[in-house]
């Protein structure tokens, strides 16, 4: 590119980010007084207000929309990449090959390092992760919704509502029960109820993580005054560590409790008891030999 | 919905549990099986050819263990040949000195005998020259004497004659 081009492009850059910043100018301010942070902040935890039509099927949460869309849009890329791409595969493989085979190694390597039984174990975090990861990248497209009251509103993360984040945590804990079952039979139910906990955890950490998230874009994005630069840290970056992030923590959590709960492997006897049994042994050899 | 905290709605889990469902059944079935398949044949392809290089090495090992043990019978062969050769050669060097001893002996004793005929001969030729001479010189005397005694013989007869 030479000196004059760099200028050219320069130039219409600046314009463009000009035209930009002149309508968010324009556009900001009216409408932002139409719903306050504090309504806008306590609908984005309680969904009690912005409601969107499903298919004009129900009305339903924004984030239910967002899965929806987050999943056709997964659908889509697998069955694009199961026509066009898996066919094509090498023995040496291309960079898309090497992307999805390094995605798909890694969660099927985490289910192997984890757990014996790790055939479904494997499929099920691939299908998580990728999940929570789009899910949560999606929230920085900001696509847009119709409300039900009319309001134009930005679709959240499908993990940001609770009730999706309820969901993947009670899936991820019944996927470990079957996993305990698989491995320890009845034995395996038990097992598992004896992390109770672990659905409530496991929900609403995705839903405090996600929700956080949103609610600091929200906020960041409410000002006209912070919606310069500032979102390029905010919205990229958090968006993007949060969506590694969260993906990896379900599904190492989601391997191990799996791994843990279905592992049959007898215990070996612990030493305190043995001794305790040696010493009622070298007792009952006294007594004996006593009463002898 | 009323009482339930934060809005928890089942109807909507329910319908997030039915989305979520289907995406995993379609990403397992689009995606994560064939890739994983596909993972597994050339985990399977290279492993396949990996034993058949342990098995050509084997066969390369046996191979060269055979080499060598040919090898080493050769060389014991090649050293048993060459000292049996060495002792052929051996054998006919003396044989061939031996041989050439007796030849030179005999040539010598030829040569000896040759000459002692030689000698003999030229000895004898020698003599039977002398011989010769002597006889011829003694003629020559004899005959000079005879002639002149003829000759004075032939005048005392014409002598005679004359008287």
């Amino acid at each position: 590119m030479t000196k004059a081009e760099r200028r050219k492009a320069g130039i219409i850059f600046g314009i463009i980010a000009l035209i930009f910043m002149v309508g968010a100018i324009l556009t900001g301010g009216g409408e932002g007084e139409e719903e306050t942070i504090q309504e806008m902040m306590r609908d984005a935890v309680l969904h009690d207000v912005n409601k969107v039509s499903l298919f004009g099927i129900m009305d339903v949460n924004p984030g239910m929309m967002a899965g929806v869309i987050v999943s056709s849009f997964l659908i889509v890329l697998a069955l694009i990449c199961r026509i066009f791409i898996i066919p094509r595969f090498t023995m040496v493989p291309g960079k898309i090959q090497l992307v999805l085979e390094t995605v798909v190694g890694l969660f099927d390597n985490m289910a192997k390092e984890n757990s014996k039984i790790n055939g479904f174990l494997g499929a099920y975090i691939f299908a998580a992760g990728a999940y929570i990861f789009t899910g949560t990248l999606f929230e920085l497209f900001g696509v847009q919704a119709i409300t039900t009251t009319g309001r134009s509103i930005s679709l959240p993360a499908p993990l940001s509502d609770i009730n999706g984040a309820i969901m993947m945590g009670c899936l991820t804990y019944l996927i470990i029960m079957s996993g305990g079952i698989a491995g320890n039979g009845v034995k395996g139910i038990g097992k598992t109820l004896k992390e109770y906990s672990l659905p409530i955890s496991l929900s609403f950490r995705l839903f405090g993580a996600l929700l956080s998230g949103a609610l600091v874009t929200e906020l960041v994005y409410y000002y006209t005054s912070l919606s310069y630069v500032l979102p390029v840290l905010v919205g990229v970056m958090f968006t993007l560590l949060h969506a590694l992030i969260q993906a990896y923590v379900l599904t190492m959590l989601c391997s191990l409790f799996y791994g843990q709960v279905s592992d049959n492997t007898p215990k070996p006897p612990k030493e305190k008891k043995q001794r305790r049994k040696d010493g009622k042994k070298r007792q009952t050899v006294v007594k004996d030999e006593a009463a002898a | 919905m009323t009482g339930v905290p934060l809005n928890i709605d089942w109807q909507q889990i329910l319908l997030h549990l039915f989305n979520f469902t289907i995406l995993f059944g379609c990403l397992y079935i689009l995606l994560y099986k064939p890739v994983k398949n596909f993972m597994q044949k050339r985990v399977d392809h290279y492993a396949e050819i990996d034993q058949k290089a342990e098995q050509t090495l084997a066969e390369a090992e046996s191979e060269k263990t055979s080499y060598e043990e040919k090898k080493k019978a050769f060389s014991d062969e090649m050293k048993e040949v060459k000292s049996k050769m060495g002792k052929e050669v051996e054998a006919e060097r003396e044989r061939r000195v031996t041989a050439a001893k007796t030849e030179a002996e005999k040539i010598v004793s030829d040569a000896r005998v040759e000459a002692e005929r030689e000698k003999n001969e030229i000895i004898a030729s020698a003599q039977k020259e002398i011989t010769d001479m002597v006889t011829e010189a003694m003629e020559k005397l004899t005959l000079e004497q005879t002639a002149s005694d003829a000759f004075d013989q032939f005048l005392d007869a014409a002598e005679e004659a004359d008287k």
